[in-house]
């Protein structure tokens, strides 16, 4: 984003927005159209011209892959890292934009997993309330998004490196709350066979109708986090994340505009934990561990925070390593290699593999001018 | 302090003195030995956690690896017990291994980044995972345990509570005198002074002449070498097994949080408050007690968001 633009948004932002933020989304689309107004006539215009060939190409592989892929890669791989990438957008989102690590986004993801799990159906009869699963799916999105928002307001009193410490906190509180409660969360071993639905017939853990299912909740994650890092609330959580005082003094609400973040963030994670437990069909204190907590972030930073696109290759990454390096290396140091591949890349390429890519790509065309370097720090 | 958060600590205390009133007249062995188990868990918990906010306050590292090096300790020490015999070689050996790991990241790794706090925090992590695995790799799944020397073995009888493990006794002993130690040596050396200055203001510590990366380096032995010296007690009182870094983390972190980073007699309050909340939840409510901790966690950030003894900037 050029500075001219930044600016633009930033008057259009000052003039729309009121410091308090309730519905940033709502906000946002209403927003946008009148800063774009002055350059572009209609919104869906500029959308059309930003539409490069290899988004196509993207798109149009992404929708060609669960048909020549076997069950397994359309499975295991493709919608496991969809759903994986999709909790990890979420810190993206909340790291890369708001300048804010998390690193309770799977206990988020696993709040709505067991919000399915409880309200739904499972194997547990005694605790699950058996309502159908869009409800159970809604009721346990919404739980889970008002868990982000509070997680937020606990955690943006403190700043920098308190946030992390905070979250890490409240998510191993949570981890052990869930293996020792047996009247909500049933202990150790979770729920089983927890609400798959059913709609029209088809099971939605049929390999591809479950990898269009991911698909279509990570598109529609991916373009939400584009449309808002460009909207006046992205632009303001931006400028908070590099310099919170000089936007309270500008007028914004630098707490609520904080909160807000962690509540949308919260929301892409609780779509990701839904994901997770139609994958799984299971939910347990496991899924919520250290481990998993810590897994999200690696994603993210193996990726590159600086671009949503890089949750997703993160994702791509980690799933393959997690299924083949078994073949690969020796049996079971899967942790030793996702280890010492994190500390390399957060050693010697903090911007993660897009990081690399972008080097790879300006040492490689010479001849571009350093001006046309995509990202601005 | 405005007068709702007063209002809520009169009303907290009013709500620990009735509970303490009735949990007494119900079952007063209980009740006791309960307490006496919350100091014996709250002495370990300030074992660790000090060297955490020692480490924090002067560097602004977020150590997430502080479980990983209480857990290395402990198997090192048990190693070193197991070929001895001894149990002092065990904990002075785990005091030493953890100390020169920490001497070792604090030289080779974290001079290079210095001011960068998350990353820092993110190598810790990355350092975290790696040493998990190879712990894993090294001692496998299994359950140590140590034995103590004879003379802090078997049980001593009390009043009221009548048998109480001596080790425990031991373990409360010699917290209060690391305690007392760790005191002295940050308010009565010429170090400790180096090490508060530094905490209060690095600038000028590194201005007025003083090798700040040698006190750096000090400092995080230090922390590093107490929290082995904690895995080999620890795993004394309790035992040793993956999965012992992750509860230690989380005990630390939470300590410091609700103890103010940097201070230790913060951590020491901390550590108190925490301990004991842990061990009546586990005695009272045991499918909740998490739920306490998580509580106090709560409260004191949102009357505090820097801890009870934790300072503004």
């Amino acid at each position: 984003m050029s500075a001219a633009q930044w600016r633009r948004a930033m008057n259009s932002a000052a003039a729309a927005a009121a410091p308090t933020v309730r519905a940033p989304a709502a906000r946002s689309v209403q927003a946008l159209p009148s800063s774009a107004a002055e350059t572009v006539p209609s919104w869906p215009g500029r959308w059309l011209a930003r539409i490069r060939p290899r988004h196509i190409v993207v798109l149009a592989a992404l929708i060609v892959y669960p048909f020549v892929a076997s069950p397994f890669f359309t499975y295991q791989i493709g919608a496991q890292a969809l759903a994986l990438g999709l909790i990890a957008l979420s810190l993206t989102f909340l790291g890369g934009y708001g300048g804010m690590v998390s690193l309770a986004q799977m206990t988020i993801a696993g709040v709505a997993g067991y919000g399915v799990a409880v309200f739904g159906t499972s194997s547990a009869a005694a605790i699950s309330l058996g309502w159908p699963w869009w409800l159970a799916s809604a009721v346990a999105i919404a739980l889970a998004t008002a868990f982000a928002a509070a997680v937020g307001w606990l955690s943006v009193r403190t700043e920098g490196i308190y946030t992390i410490m905070i979250t890490l906190a409240i998510g191993v509180a949570f981890f052990y709350l869930a293996q020792q409660n047996y009247t909500v969360f049933n202990g150790f071993q979770g729920f089983n066979r927890a609400g798959a639905p059913e709609v029209l017939g088809t099971e939605s853990r049929d390999p591809v109708a479950f990898y269009f299912t991911a698909l279509a909740c990570a598109l529609a994650g991916y373009f939400l986090v584009r449309h808002l890092v460009r909207a006046p609330f992205g632009i303001a959580l931006q400028g908070i994340r590099d310099n919170p005082r000089r936007m309270a003094s500008l007028g914004y609400a630098v707490t609520a505009h904080r909160v807000a973040a962690y509540a949308v963030s919260g929301l892409l994670a609780a779509v990701g934990g839904v994901l997770m437990v139609w994958y799984n069909g299971r939910i347990s204190p496991g899924t919520v561990n250290l481990g998993a907590m810590i897994s999200i972030l690696i994603i993210a930073v193996l990726g590159g925070m600086k671009h949503p696109i890089g949750a997703f290759v993160g994702a791509i990454v980690y799933v393959l390593l997690q299924n083949f390096a078994i073949d690969l290396f020796v049996r079971e140091r899967f942790n030793l290699v996702i280890g010492a591949g994190f500390l390399a890349i957060v050693l010697f390429s903090p911007d993660g593999l897009l990081g690399l890519w972008a080097k790879l790509r300006s040492s490689l065309v010479k001849t571009q001018t350093p001006q046309q370097t995509r990202r601005q720090p | 302090m405005t007068r709702i958060s007063r209002a809520l600590l009169a009303l907290l205390a009013l709500a620990i003195v009735a509970f303490s009133a009735w949990a007494l007249v119900d079952n007063a062995p209980l009740y006791l030995k309960t307490l006496l188990n919350g100091l014996t868990l709250a002495s370990l918990y300030f074992l660790v956690a000090s060297g955490f906010t020692l480490v924090f306050g002067l560097m602004r590292n977020v150590n997430l690896a502080h479980g990983s090096l209480y857990l290395l300790g402990a198997y090192v020490g048990w190693v070193v017990g197991d070929h001895t015999g001894s149990w002092l070689l065990a904990v002075a050996a785990g005091f030493l291994s953890a100390a020169v790991l920490g001497l070792l990241m604090q030289v080779l790794v974290f001079r290079h980044m210095e001011g960068q706090d998350l990353r820092q925090t993110l190598v810790t992590i990355g350092l975290s995972i790696v040493l998990a695995d190879l712990m894993l790799w090294g001692f496998g799944g299994e359950i140590y345990t140590f034995d103590p020397p004879p003379l802090i073995y078997g049980s001593t009888v009390l009043p009221v509570v009548e048998k109480f493990p001596t080790y425990r006794i031991a373990v409360l002993i010699a917290a209060i005198v690391i305690g007392i130690g760790l005191w002295t040596f940050l308010a009565r050396t010429r170090v400790g002074m180096m090490i508060r200055a530094g905490v209060d203001d690095r600038g000028m510590l590194a201005a007025s002449g003083v090798n700040v990366q040698l006190v750096f380096a000090i400092t995080f032995a230090i922390g590093a070498g107490l929290a082995g010296l904690a895995g080999v007690v620890g795993g004394t009182a309790l035992s040793i097994s993956p999965g012992e870094d992750t509860r230690y983390l989380l005990a630390s972190l939470v300590v410091v949080i609700v103890g103010g980073m940097g201070s230790v007699v913060g951590a020491s309050i901390g550590a108190l408050l925490i301990g004991l909340a842990e061990q009546f939840g586990l005695a009272y409510a045991p499918t909740y007690s998490v739920v306490f901790t998580f509580v106090i966690m709560v409260v004191v950030l949102a009357v505090r968001p820097r801890g009870i003894l934790g300072r503004a900037g």
